[in-house]
C-alpha cells in the first residue's frame, strides 16, 4: 500500500491525463488561461520554498523561468531541434526530458547565483536575485542565436492540459514532501532563527541553498512549459513584473502556505486575466495589494488558524 | 591617454551622482537594518519635480538662481515624500520581521513607479535646461559645465552631511541609533524622530541625485530610478554598509568601472557589470571596502 500523498499525486495524474483527453473539446481561450493557471502553481509554489519555507527572499523567479524557457526552447527549436531529429524520435514523446532539462539548466544558474549570496544573512538575496533577473535579461538580449531581443518564435505547442497540470501535482507533491522532510526542518529552523539553527549545529547556507536550487529548477520547469505553451518568448517577458507577480501570489497565499498558495496563483492568474485591458494599472493594484497585506495580514490571505509558522522571516 | 582622461571624468561626474543615492540607502540600512527599496523612485521623483518645476510652474529656468532653485526644490519635495513614505508604511511595520518591511518596502517602489506611469505618462520626457550649459576643451579633453557642475554639488552636498553626522546633535543621535536602538532610546533619544528625519535626509540626496542625473542624462521617465537606484545599492554594499564613507567611495568606483567598461567593447553589458562586481563582494569581502564586519549577538 503506497502512501496517502502518492496516492493522491497518482490520482491527480490520472485526472489531469483524462481531462488532458477532453481538451479538445475547450474553448481556446479558456483552455489557454487554465494552463496558465498550471504554470502559474508550479512558479507560486515553487517560490514558497524559498520565501516561505525558508524565509529566504528572491527577487528573480522571472529569470529563472527565463532560464528554463529558453534551454526547452532551443532543444525544441533552435539548434536541439536538429539533434531530435536524429535521434529519430517524436519530439512530443520527448517533451517531459526537454522539461527537466529546462528545470536542470535553471537549477544549474540558480546554484551559480545562490551560492555566494546565500551564505550571508539578510536581504542580499533580494537584491542579488533583482540584479541576476536584470543580467539574464542583457544576455538574452544579445545571444543573437536565441533570438536576441526579438525573442525565439515559432515554439512547437507541446504543453497540454496534462503537462501544465501534472507537472503542478508534481510539484506541490515534491515541495510537501520536502517540507516535512528532515530537510524540510531545516528549512523551517532557518526561516524561525537563524541564529539559534545555526547554534543548534545546522548548516543553514546548505539548507538555504537547496530551497533556493529546488525552487529554481521548478520555476525552469514552468518556464518550458510557459514557451511550448505560447509558442513564443522573450527577454521582456520575463521581467521584474513577471516576478512580482509571483512574490504577490505566495504573499497573498500566506508564506510558507501549500493550499493559501495554490488557492492564491489560481485567483491572481483570474484576476490578471480580467484586469489585462487595464494594462500598467494592473501593477498599481498589485503594489498597493502588497503593503495592504503587509500592514494589515501578513500571515497572508487564506491562513486562519496559526499553524507551525505564523510569521514570516 | 586623452581618452582615458575623458572617461576618468566622464566616470567621476557618474560616480558621483551614485554616490548621492548610495549615501541614503546606508544611512536607512544604519537607522533601521533594511534597504529602502522605495529610494530609487524618490530619486526618479527628485528628476520629475525638476521637469515639472520647470515646465509646469514656471520656475526661470536656465540661469544659475533659477537652477539652484530648482534644485532645492526637488531636495525639498523629495524630503517630505521620504518622511511620508517612512511614516506611512514602515512606521506601523517596527518591530516586525525584517522580510515584512522589505515586502512593504517593494510594494512601496512599484507602488511609487506604477503610478508615476499613470500620472507622469509612461514616455520618456526630455528635461529643461536648469544652469547656462557651456564646453570647456582643454587640450583634446571636453568636458560639460554640467559635469563640473553635478561635482561640485556633490561635493558640497557631501560636505554638508558630514557636518549634519559628525557636528550637530541631531547627527551625534543618528549615530547612536545605529549603533545601538535600544540603548539610544534609553538616553532619551527619540528614535522615531530620528529615523524621520535620517529618511527626510537620504531623500533630499536622492532628489539632488535625481536632479543631477537627469542634467547629465536628460531623458526621464518613471521607471528611470531602478537600474541607477540597484547601481548605487551596489556601491553601498561595496563601500560597506552602513558607512558613510564608504558610500561615497563605492559610489565612485562604480560609476567608473560602468564607465570604463562602457567605452570599451563591452557596452552592451554595462548593467551586468554593478551585479558581477556584487557578487564579487559577497564572495570576497561581504562587509565591503570600508565597513566592520560584526558578528550577530544574542
Amino acid at each position: 500500500m503506497l502512501p496517502r500523498s502518492q496516492i493522491v499525486l497518482l490520482i491527480s495524474l490520472a485526472t489531469a491525463g483524462i481531462i488532458s483527453a477532453f481538451s479538445s473539446r475547450i474553448d481556446d481561450y479558456i483552455l489557454d488561461v487554465v494552463l496558465g493557471i498550471g504554470i502559474n502553481i508550479i512558479l507560486a509554489v515553487s517560490l514558497n520554498l524559498i520565501n516561505g519555507f525558508t524565509g529566504q527572499f528572491s527577487l528573480g523567479h522571472a529569470g529563472f523561468m527565463a532560464v528554463g524557457a529558453y534551454a526547452a526552447g532551443t532543444l525544441t527549436t533552435g539548434p536541439g531541434k536538429a539533434w531530435i531529429a536524429a535521434a529519430g524520435v517524436s519530439p512530443a514523446v520527448l517533451f517531459p526530458f526537454v522539461l527537466f532539462a529546462g528545470g536542470l539548466a535553471a537549477a544549474f544558474v540558480g546554484l551559480a547565483v545562490g551560492a555566494p549570496s546565500l551564505r550571508l544573512k539578510g536581504d542580499y538575496l533580494a537584491i542579488v536575485t533583482l540584479g541576476f533577473g536584470e543580467i539574464i535579461k542583457v544576455i538574452l538580449q544579445n545571444i543573437e542565436s536565441l533570438g536576441g531581443s526579438r525573442g525565439m518564435v515559432g515554439i512547437p505547442s507541446y504543453t497540454t492540459f496534462f503537462w501544465s497540470f501534472g507537472a503542478a501535482a508534481i510539484t506541490i507533491y515534491a515541495a510537501w514532501a520536502l517540507v516535512n522532510s528532515t530537510l524540510g526542518r531545516g528549512f523551517l529552523a532557518v526561516a524561525d532563527d537563524e541564529i539559534a539553527a545555526e547554534a543548534m549545529g545546522l548548516n543553514t547556507t546548505r539548507y538555504k541553498i537547496i530551497a533556493f536550487v529546488t525552487g529554481a529548477f521548478f520555476a525552469g520547469i514552468a518556464g518550458g512549459l510557459y514557451a511550448h505553451l505560447k509558442g513564443y518568448i522573450s527577454p521582456a517577458g520575463f521581467d521584474f513584473n513577471k516576478s512580482i507577480e509571483i512574490v504577490v501570489m505566495v504573499i497573498l497565499g500566506g508564506m510558507g502556505r501549500h493550499v493559501g498558495v495554490v488557492i492564491a496563483a489560481v485567483l491572481l492568474t483570474v484576476l490578471s486575466e480580467k484586469l489585462r485591458d487595464f494594462g500598467d494599472k494592473r501593477m498599481i493594484v498589485y503594489s498597493a495589494l502588497l503593503i495592504l497585506l503587509m500592514l494589515t495580514r501578513p500571515q497572508g490571505l487564506f491562513t486562519w488558524k496559526s499553524a507551525r509558522k505564523a510569521s514570516p522571516g | 591617454m586623452t581618452e582615458f582622461l575623458q572617461q576618468l571624468i566622464n566616470g567621476i561626474s557618474l560616480g558621483a551622482i551614485y554616490a548621492l543615492i548610495a549615501l541614503g540607502y546606508t544611512m536607512v540600512y544604519g537607522v533601521l537594518r533594511f534597504i529602502n527599496f522605495a529610494h530609487s523612485d524618490v530619486f526618479m521623483l527628485g528628476a520629475f519635480v525638476g521637469y515639472y518645476a520647470v515646465r509646469k510652474w514656471g520656475i526661470p529656468a536656465g540661469g544659475v538662481a533659477g537652477g539652484l532653485l530648482v534644485l532645492c526644490l526637488a531636495m525639498s519635495i523629495c524630503a517630505i515624500v521620504g518622511i511620508l513614505i517612512e511614516r506611512l508604511a514602515y512606521r506601523p511595520l517596527r518591530g516586525r520581521p525584517t522580510l515584512s518591511v522589505l515586502i512593504t518596502a517593494i510594494g512601496v517602489s512599484l507602488l511609487l513607479q506604477n503610478l508615476g506611469q499613470f500620472v507622469f505618462g509612461a514616455n520618456p520626457k526630455a528635461f529643461p535646461r536648469l544652469f547656462p550649459e557651456a564646453n570647456f576643451h582643454v587640450g583634446q579633453l571636453s568636458i560639460t559645465s554640467n559635469q563640473l557642475l553635478v561635482i561640485a554639488v556633490s561635493l558640497l552636498l557631501l560636505a554638508a552631511l558630514h557636518f549634519i553626522v559628525h557636528r550637530t546633535k541631531t547627527g551625534t543621535a543618528m549615530r547612536a541609533l545605529s549603533f545601538n536602538a535600544t540603548a539610544s532610546s534609553l538616553v532619551g533619544i527619540n528614535n522615531d524622530r530620528i529615523i524621520s528625519f535620517t529618511f527626510g535626509l537620504g531623500s533630499a540626496l536622492a532628489g539632488a541625485g535625481g536632479i543631477l542625473y537627469a542634467m547629465n542624462y536628460p531623458s526621464i521617465d518613471p521607471l528611470m530610478g531602478t537600474m541607477p537606484g540597484l547601481k548605487a545599492f551596489v556601491a553601498a554594499v561595496l563601500g560597506g554598509v552602513g558607512s558613510l564613507p564608504g558610500a561615497a567611495l563605492g559610489g565612485l568606483l562604480i560609476g567608473l568601472i560602468e564607465t570604463f567598461v562602457a567605452g570599451t567593447g563591452w557596452s552592451t553589458y554595462r548593467d551586468a557589470v554593478a551585479f558581477a562586481i556584487l557578487i564579487l563582494i559577497l564572495l570576497l569581502r561581504p562587509a565591503g571596502l570600508l565597513g566592520k564586519s560584526r558578528s550577530d549577538k544574542v
